[in-house]
C-alpha cells in the first residue's frame, strides 16, 4: 500500500498538523518507508494464529464504584492557555 | 395503527427511521476514573487527571458501569456478549481532552435484542435493537458567554454512557415516540439511567430516509444529532422525511450528512458532511485488555432483575382484572405501579385503578406533586375504596372525603367517623325524611300519582339532599316507590 500526496494532506488535516507544501514529498516518502517496513510482517505465515490483542496477557481489572478523585480544578487548569470563571477558554468552536 | 404514509401530488412515500440513544449510566463515579458524576457541581471540580487527558494517566474500568450495562441489556431482551473490547474513536474537539473517546466498536458488550412498543388501539410492535455499547461522555462546551470564545467544563467528561442502536424499524413518528417512552420506562425500572431528556441524561440521534411506498430499497439517510425531547424527535422525523421527498420529487439527490433539527423554525439544516469529520480511525484501546464476563455474574444479575413494565402490565391484566390500557398507564412509571399495587392488594383493583387515574392523578396534577410526595397514602386510598364497597359512604361523599384526605393526609375512616359522614342505611331514619318530603310537596305527589313517573328522580334528589348526602340512594329509591 503506497501513500500519495492527497492521503498525506488528509491525515495531516485529521491530526490538525500543518504540513507545508514543500514538505509534502518528504513526508510522503517517510510514510511509505514506514509502511514498507511494517509490510515485512506480511511475509510471516499467520494461519491458525490467534490475533494478539495485547502483549501483556493480563485480565482487565475492575474498580469499585467509589468517588476517590476530584476537586483539583486549580491543577487541572494549570496548563490551560486561557481560563475564566473556572472554565477552559478556547476560540469559538461552534460548527 | 394504520399505515403512516406521506402523500403528495406525485406519489406516496414511506418513512424509514432508526434511532441511536445515548443514556448516562447511573453510577457514583465515572466510567474510567474516580471522579464524581454529580450534576450541577462547580465547574471543573469533578475532574481527575484521567478525565483531563493528562499524559501517562491510565483508565480503570468501573465495575458498576459494567453491571448496569448487563442489567440494561437484559432489560432490552438482548444477548450479553461475554467477550467485548474497548476502542479509541479519534476526533478533535475542545471538550474531548484526550483527542479520542474510549468506546466499543467491533465487539460491544450487548448484542441484538428488542423492545415491544404500545401503539394506539392496543396494538404492539416489536422494535429490534441492533446493539448496545458502553463509552465515556465528553465535556460540555458553552458558546453563549462570549461572541468569540467557547467555555469548556469537563465535569461531564468521562461519565459512563450506554449507546443503544436500533434497527431501522420505525415507519412513523409515533412509533419513535412510543419507543422512547418505553425505553425510558424500562431504564427507570432498572435504575440504570434516569432518562431525563431535558437534562441531557438521555440524548437521541435520529436517522431518516424515505422510499416510495411498496418499494424495498434503502435510500441515503441523514442523521440529526442530539434531538432532546420525545416531541422534537417526532417532529424531526416528519420534517426531515418531507425534505427528502421534496428533493426526490424535484429530481434531486440526498447526500449523507449530519443535520441539526431546529425546533423553533421547524426545519433541519446541515451540520457537517460525512466524508471528513467521520473518519474516526478506530483502533483497539491499548490501555484496556478485553472485558471477559462469566456466566455466574450474568446469571446473578438476571436473578436480581426487577419485574419490568411489560411483565407487570400482563400480571395486572391477568391477576387484577385491569384493562390493558389502564395497566399500561399505571405501569409506565414504577413508583405509580408500586403505589397502585399497595393500594389495590386485597380489594377491588379496578375500583382502585379508577380512583388512581381519576381523582388521585388530578389531585397530584393540581398540587404539582410527584407521587412520592402525595398527601394521600396508598393505604388510605385503599381504605377509601373499602368504605365505598362496604356501603359505608356513597361515591359522592367519597369525593368529599378524598378532598379532605388531600389536605390533611388523614385516614378516611377517621374522617368519616369524625364528620359523621356514614351513609344512612337505617330504614326508619330514611322513611322519616321521605315522609317529610312527601308532606311538604303535595302538588308533585299528585302529579306523580297522575302518571308523571319521572318525578321519582326529583324525589330521590330531595331526600338525599335533606339527608346531606348520607342516605343510601338505592334504599331511598326502593322506599320512595313503596310510599308513593
Amino acid at each position: 500500500m503506497a501513500v500519495d500526496n492527497d492521503t498525506v494532506r488528509r491525515i495531516a488535516f485529521l491530526a490538525r498538523l500543518k504540513v507545508e507544501p514543500e514538505k509534502l514529498e518528504d513526508t510522503k516518502s517517510e510514510f511509505n518507508k514506514i509502511l514498507e517496513w511494517v509490510e515485512e510482517l506480511g511475509e510471516v505465515n499467520t494461519d491458525n494464529v490467534e490475533p494478539l490483542v495485547s502483549v501483556n496477557n493480563e485480565a482487565l481489572s475492575l474498580r469499585a464504584d467509589e468517588v476517590s478523585e476530584g476537586h483539583i480544578s486549580q491543577e487541572i487548569l494549570k496548563n490551560a492557555p486561557a481560563q475564566e470563571f473556572g472554565y477552559f477558554v478556547v476560540p469559538k468552536v461552534v460548527e | 395503527m394504520s399505515e403512516y404514509v406521506i402523500e403528495t401530488e406525485k406519489g406516496k412515500w414511506e418513512i424509514i427511521c432508526g434511532l441511536e440513544i445515548h443514556c448516562q449510566i447511573i453510577s457514583k463515579s465515572k466510567i474510567f476514573s474516580g471522579a464524581s458524576t454529580e450534576f450541577g457541581d462547580d465547574v471543573n471540580e469533578n475532574v481527575s487527571f484521567v478525565d483531563a487527558g493528562m499524559p501517562g494517566m491510565l483508565p480503570t474500568l468501573n465495575q458498576e458501569c459494567v453491571h448496569q450495562a448487563i442489567k440494561t441489556g437484559l432489560g432490552l431482551n438482548a444477548v450479553i456478549n461475554k467477550y467485548s473490547e474497548f476502542s479509541r474513536k479519534n476526533y478533535f474537539y475542545a471538550d474531548l481532552p484526550q483527542g479520542y473517546q474510549i468506546t466499543q466498536f467491533q465487539y460491544p458488550i450487548v448484542g441484538e435484542g428488542f423492545i415491544d412498543i404500545d401503539l394506539d388501539g392496543g396494538i404492539t410492535k416489536r422494535i429490534r435493537i441492533e446493539r448496545m455499547h458502553i463509552e465515556q461522555d465528553a465535556g460540555k462546551s458553552i458558546h453563549d458567554i462570549d461572541p468569540h470564545k467557547s467555555f469548556i467544563d469537563l465535569n461531564r467528561a468521562g461519565v459512563g454512557l450506554m449507546e443503544i442502536v436500533t434497527k431501522p424499524d420505525f415507519r412513523a413518528p409515533e412509533e419513535a415516540g412510543a419507543f422512547l417512552r418505553k425505553l425510558r420506562s424500562i431504564l427507570r425500572y432498572l435504575g440504570t439511567c434516569d432518562g431525563n431528556m431535558d437534562e441531557g441524561s438521555m440524548r437521541c440521534d435520529v436517522n431518516v430516509s424515505v422510499r416510495p411506498l411498496g418499494s424495498d430499497e434503502y435510500r441515503t439517510r441523514c442523521e440529526m444529532k442530539n434531538v432532546n425531547s420525545v416531541k422534537f424527535v417526532m417532529q424531526a422525523i416528519e420534517i426531515e422525511a418531507r425534505r427528502h421527498i421534496e428533493v426526490y420529487e424535484n429530481g434531486g439527490e440526498i447526500c449523507q450528512e449530519t443535520r441539526q433539527f431546529d425546533p423553533v423554525a421547524l426545519t433541519t439544516k446541515v451540520m457537517r458532511k460525512k466524508e471528513f469529520a467521520h473518519d474516526y480511525r478506530y483502533f483497539p484501546e491499548p490501555d484496556l485488555p478485553p472485558l471477559i464476563l462469566g456466566d455466574e455474574l450474568i446469571n446473578k444479575i438476571k436473578t436480581e432483575l426487577v419485574e419490568l413494565p411489560d411483565a407487570k402490565k400482563s400480571r395486572f391484566v391477568k391477576e387484577l382484572g385491569l384493562t390493558p390500557y389502564d395497566a399500561m398507564v399505571i405501569c409506565e412509571n414504577k413508583e405509580v405501579a408500586d403505589f397502585f399495587e399497595k393500594a389495590a392488594t386485597g380489594r377491588d383493583a379496578k375500583k382502585v385503578a379508577n380512583w388512581l387515574m381519576g381523582d388521585f392523578f388530578a389531585m397530584l396534577k393540581k398540587k404539582n406533586l410527584e407521587i412520592s410526595h402525595s398527601p394521600v397514602s396508598a393505604e388510605n386510598l385503599g381504605k377509601l375504596v373499602d368504605l365505598i364497597t362496604k356501603d359505608v359512604i356513597s361515591g359522592k361523599i367519597a369525593k368529599d372525603v378524598f378532598e379532605i384526605m388531600a389536605e390533611t393526609s388523614e385516614d378516611p375512616e377517621k374522617i368519616v367517623e369524625e364528620k359523621g359522614l356514614k351513609q344512612v342505611t337505617d330504614t326508619s331514619a330514611i322513611e322519616a325524611i321521605i315522609d317529610a318530603v312527601i308532606a311538604s310537596n303535595p302538588d308533585n305527589v299528585a302529579s306523580y300519582k297522575a302518571g308523571k313517573v319521572n318525578l321519582l328522580g326529583w324525589f330521590v334528589g330531595q331526600v338525599i339532599k335533606q339527608s346531606q348526602g348520607k342516605a343510601n340512594p338505592a334504599l331511598v329509591n326502593k322506599l320512595l316507590k313503596e310510599k308513593l
